[in-house]
């Protein structure tokens, strides 16, 4: 809990951390001179391979190998993920309007390792406030000579364009984003090929998250062996997690991962709001199947742990329920959202979220029929056969068989309670 | 600069003169371009569209499958105050229902409406990262959070007697709102002057008193 990365400048110096002047005085932009003029770009690939950052926007892939595919073509891009959209994340927000410069410095870091010379941070369109923090800094940046032209002198040159999204979750999946950033429908696309041989405009093209490229000057500055060794092995450094719900102190912790949930549940996030019971938490953000007490408070909150019991880390979000919780409604309220949010382009998809979403509001409306789990199920099982975890894919990418997980959630751990709501409703018949 | 945006304002067309030049591809620049075309126009128009198709040299109805995709563009008029409230899963365990039905009660819109004079619509959105201060609401965008049924009604009451010419995250978290996400840090000094979001580039942001 010792260690801080991210966080140190906002929570030193919170009038002022998002200011050029503040980010100098506090050693900013140091890893960028010590990166142009004493390293070369694969010096840094290398540091960061080493360093075993695992990307942060969710899938969890190391940072270091995705950057090793990127071909060799020219001109390619850096594409930063600012569309954080997964319901109970707000970490990237409070990266970007509280410190834009730590993200800018890696922007430019990674730009010159990757050989990148326009950047672009696709920021979602809900976050104004995040793009006119980092659009100043930009511009600072540009005054400074820390962008444009000849950066510091070296011959690295590199523009950065902000770009705001219009209000799709679907644009947080990085070939949606490209999409978008192309001026099309932000839909996903068929992988292979992979962003990295053909992404922006068909070129080499990297896509990472900014708590991902946030990391990139502390990597520099200190080596990658020296972020490796926080932290259990394969979760190694420190992973800011964004708790809400019905928990005593909700928002953002940088935390070192390895601790059980019980300890972060309790103890850093000082329990459950007003002494109640906890009845079940969301480990990994809407997508992630749930977790409950009498299994999963002692499980480590590692990236490996938690997969292993059937969920994910995601991109940091945990999501608190009380005792009171209808866990219907909440699983209503989850897969309504990814019914909204199906781009439409395939079928189990499009048409099973919002199939689930009827058949579960009819449920909550007292409508519910005792063959409705099955047909949640089955309707589960035709979007992500087998329900498995890892989910199995029938679409393009991920959304349709998250929405999945609250249904498996909720007949997994709360089946007497679903059965009762059921059986209470007026015109069930058997 | 092209002809068929002749009847914009001369800064919203050195904006998009820059938008476009800052894209390797002009086809990247509709976004930002509807948003402008959206503030010349009020909302995304079947003018703003056929604007946005020829300075970036696709067809209107490619711009069309793009306006239609986000919900942030919109294809209708819209009130001056967009009341969006959040009732994704964080806000929904805290009562999000609540304060929706209060900002329909005070208002007198109904979520997806306007109210009579023009002044407020209201809408139900999904999350906008806003979790740990659950419930949240955006007018124009600009955050407020740990709203309460009871804050909420007055927030309607502020913009219909206020009316304030630039809507301000601090400002409004101040009167109307409780719990963050996290430490705001210092105040934030611009906002929406339409429902918007408020982004120097794209011409929408102003700073407040």
């Amino acid at each position: 809990m010792t260690e801080m990365i991210l966080t140190q400048r906002m929570t030193a110096h919170p009038s002022d951390s998002h200011t050029l002047s503040r980010y100098l005085d506090t050693g900013g932009y140091t890893a960028l001179t010590k990166a142009l003029d004493n390293m070369s770009e694969e010096e840094i690939v290398e540091e960061v391979k080493a360093s075993n950052m695992r990307g942060r926007g969710g899938a969890g892939f190391p940072t270091g190998v995705k950057w090793g595919f990127l071909a060799p073509a020219q001109p390619r891009y850096l594409v930063v993920n600012c569309d954080e959209s997964e319901p109970g994340t707000f970490n990237d927000r409070q990266l970007t309007e509280r410190d834009p410069h730590q993200l800018l410095e890696g922007i430019i870091i990674s730009s010159y390792a990757l050989g990148v010379s326009h950047a672009f941070v696709y920021i979602r369109g809900e976050y104004p406030k995040a793009a006119r923090r980092l659009q100043r800094a930009v511009d600072e940046a540009y005054e400074a000579g820390y962008l444009g032209e000849h950066i510091r002198g070296s011959e690295f040159s590199l523009d950065v364009t902000l770009h705001l999204g219009g209000g799709a979750y679907i644009c947080g999946e990085e070939t949606a984003l490209l999409n978008s950033l192309e001026g099309k429908r932000g839909e996903p696309r068929l992988k292979p090929p992979f962003p990295a041989v053909e992404g922006l405009y068909a070129k080499p093209t990297i896509v990472n998250n900014v708590e991902s490229i946030s990391n990139i000057p502390w990597i520099t500055a200190n080596g990658g062996a020296a972020y490796a060794s926080i932290g259990p092995e394969r979760s190694a450094g420190t992973k800011m997690l964004s708790m809400s719900g019905h928990i005593r102190k909700p928002g953002n912790y940088e935390i070192v991962m390895g601790m059980t949930w019980r300890e972060l549940i309790y103890e850093i996030g000082g329990g459950i709001t007003d002494g109640k019971a906890l009845k079940a938490w969301i480990p990994g953000g809407a997508s992630s199947p749930w977790f409950v007490p009498d299994e999963h408070l002692d499980t480590l909150l590692t990236i490996d742990d938690v997969a292993s019991n059937g969920s994910m880390v995601g991109a940091g979000a945990v999501i608190v329920m009380d005792e009171t919780t209808n866990v219907v409604a909440a699983a209503h309220r989850l897969v309504r959202f990814f019914a909204h949010e199906s781009c439409g382009q395939c079928t189990p998809c499009r048409e099973g979220t919002s199939w689930m979403e009827a058949v579960l509001k009819r449920i909550l409306d007292g409508n519910g029929r005792p063959e409705d789990i099955d047909l949640l199920l089955d309707i589960s099982d035709n979007i992500s056969p087998g329900l498995k975890w890892p989910p199995a894919m029938t679409t393009i990418c991920p959304l349709g068989p998250s929405a999945v997980s609250p249904i498996t959630s909720i007949t997994r751990w709360f089946m007497p309670e679903l059965e009762a709501i059921i059986a209470g409703s007026e015109v069930a018949v058997g | 600069m092209s002809a068929v945006i002749a009847g914009w304002s001369q800064d919203n067309r050195e904006r998009a003169r820059l938008i476009l030049a800052s894209y390797p591809e002009k086809r990247s620049a509709v976004m930002p371009l509807l948003y402008i075309a959206s503030l010349e126009h009020e909302y995304v128009t079947e003018d703003a569209m056929r604007e946005v198709a020829e300075l970036t040299e696709i067809s209107a109805v490619q711009v069309r499958s793009v306006a239609s995709f986000y919900t942030m563009f919109k294809s209708n008029a819209v009130g001056d105050y967009l009341v969006s409230v959040c009732a994704s899963i964080s806000c929904h365990l805290l009562g999000a229902d609540e304060v929706l039905a209060a900002v329909e009660k005070a208002s007198g819109a109904s979520a997806g409406e306007t109210t009579e004079d023009g002044s407020i619509s209201v809408e139900r959105v999904e999350c906008i990262g806003a979790c740990g201060g659950a419930p949240a609401v955006q007018v124009n965008y600009e955050l407020i959070e740990g709203v309460t049924p009871e804050k909420a009604k007055g927030l309607v009451k502020w913009l219909t007697d206020a009316r304030p010419a630039v809507v301000l995250t601090d400002e409004m978290q101040q009167l109307f709102g409780g719990q963050r996400s996290f430490d705001w840090g210092s105040s934030e000094p611009e906002g929406a002057t339409r429902p918007l979001p408020a982004f120097g580039p794209y011409g929408s942001a102003e700073v407040g008193r």
